[in-house]
């Protein structure tokens, strides 16, 4: 094929002989409309999320008290830190990628090499941190309940603190071997144990009088809620969760079911079930856009290295990947203000 | 265009200073979540993610014009990237929520409990 890409070819034709389509070379001409499609693509993605969240607008969860880890900050409610430091990463690594790109119109080797080394670093640092970040959500601070009715409780004290199941829960003399393959037939096993059951968590409320349940429903102040005598009208406040009265908890935890730690695709401790579905979806379909990113610019790397595009005299291609790595960065943008600013 | 051999770098680190004060604003907002922004609403929305979405199209627009050089590219290409992008995105919003938000009433008002 004798694309603009090719060395020496001199003339600014695509294969076919015609002139340059809207000025691009056919390579970058298809990167963007690649780019166009993807776009796309994720579009749906987050008007999916919208679209469930709208649905469930009064249960959903609220992205800072989800998020709130922190690298070597225990205990500490740190929310938004992480990901902003994420964003700067994956925003800097497209610094450094257009600044190679920048280096490759002055066909200025070394330099495309360090800009091109350090953006795959950012990459790296990027996806690493993403991988952090689930190993929070699905490992979970706290753990809830979830009742028959497939509604969340979580447990917070009478300062409207959130408490975790470890700090109260009883433990009872009561035994719940797990199954596994090696105890039952090849078929039979089942998923891993919660580490109280239900009846445990209902004896440790009880015997702890402070602790009170907060429901999945986000409080809105109107006459009718400020009557309601089931929700405890000193803990909850206008936009956040709303914590129920001692009497109406113990009620409701009677209709307890299963108790839920961390986060899976089927059930999680933050709320709606479809928040984590989608957030597993969404950041890891850009989370592996980033890696294939990564990949595609160590491959380029070694191009540059050993001189291809010094001697087709172009660094075109780098400008190419280049595309591709912004609009991964472009993409992040747009999880982050849907995700965890919204 | 892909003429263009002179140097950008300023341009660069001026749009990295952009996007990163921008980036400091959001989180900065993300986390006080001013009652003011946050309780006000325009348009079925609060103000406060108004202002995340506004913030979060400037930063697309110096990402795409400056790091993916759309503005040196020439205006067919813009074009044709960008308008359809932007038209499919605000459509498929539009019907999504909209319908969503009848889902939300239906459910709402429903003699039937569904999460209890």
């Amino acid at each position: 094929m004798d694309t603009v890409t090719t060395a020496n070819s001199g003339e600014k034709i695509w294969g076919g002989g015609e002139n340059q389509p809207m000025g691009a070379s056919y390579g970058k001409l298809m990167m963007w409309f690649f780019i166009l499609s993807d776009a796309l693509t994720f579009s749906g993605f987050l008007a999916a999320y919208g679209f469930s969240r709208f649905k469930f607008i009064e249960t959903w969860p609220l992205a800072d008290e989800v998020f709130t880890h922190f690298p070597f900050m225990h205990g500490v409610s740190a929310p938004m830190y992480y990901v902003a430091f994420m964003t700067f990463i994956l925003i800097f690594s497209s610094v450094t990628m257009v600044l190679a790109v920048d280096a490759g119109h002055q066909l200025k080797k070394d330099k495309v090499v360090i800009y091109l080394f350090l953006t795959i670093i950012g990459g790296l640092i990027f996806v690493g941190s993403q991988a952090w970040e689930w190993k929070n959500f699905i490992k979970g601070e706290y753990g809830a309940v979830e009742t028959k009715g497939g509604s969340l409780l979580q447990f917070v004290d009478k300062e409207g603190h959130r408490v975790a199941l470890a700090d109260f829960a009883a433990t009872l003399p009561e035994e719940r071997e797990q199954l596994e393959r090696n105890k039952g037939k090849w078929f039979m096993d089942e998923a891993a144990l919660p580490t109280y059951s239900v009846a445990e968590v209902q004896a440790g409320f009880k015997a702890h009088p402070e602790i009170l349940i907060r429901t999945e429903v986000i409080y809105e102040d109107s006459s009718a809620n400020e009557k309601d005598t089931k929700i405890n009208h000193e803990l909850t406040k206008h936009k956040h969760k709303t914590v129920l009265t001692r009497e109406e908890s113990e009620l409701r935890l009677n209709q307890a079911s299963l108790v839920v730690e961390g986060a899976n695709l089927t059930r999680n401790e933050y709320g709606s079930k479809l928040f984590a579905d989608f957030f597993f979806f969404i950041t890891g379909f850009h989370g592996f856009h980033v890696f294939s990113g990564v990949v595609i610019n160590i491959i380029i790397f070694f191009n540059v290295l050993i001189g291809t595009y010094e001697k087709r005299r172009s660094y075109e291609m780098v400008e190419k990947v280049g595309l591709y790595w912004h609009f991964v960065d472009l993409v992040w943008v747009f999880v982050f203000t849907v995700f965890y600013l919204i | 265009m892909s003429h263009a051999h002179e140097s950008n770098t300023k341009r660069i680190w001026t749009v990295f200073g952009i996007l990163s004060v921008i980036t400091i604003v959001e989180v900065i907002f993300g986390i006080i979540k001013p009652d003011s922004l946050h309780l006000n609403s325009f348009l079925g929305l609060n103000l406060l993610n108004w202002l995340f979405i506004i913030l979060t199209g400037v930063k697309a627009y110096y990402i795409v014009y400056a790091f993916m050089h759309m503005e040196g590219e020439r205006a067919t290409l813009r074009n044709s990237v960008i308008w359809p992008l932007i038209f499919l995105v605000i459509y498929l919003l539009f019907i999504l929520l909209t319908e969503a938000h009848y889902i939300f009433g239906v459910f709402k008002n429903s003699t039937i409990k569904w999460n209890f």
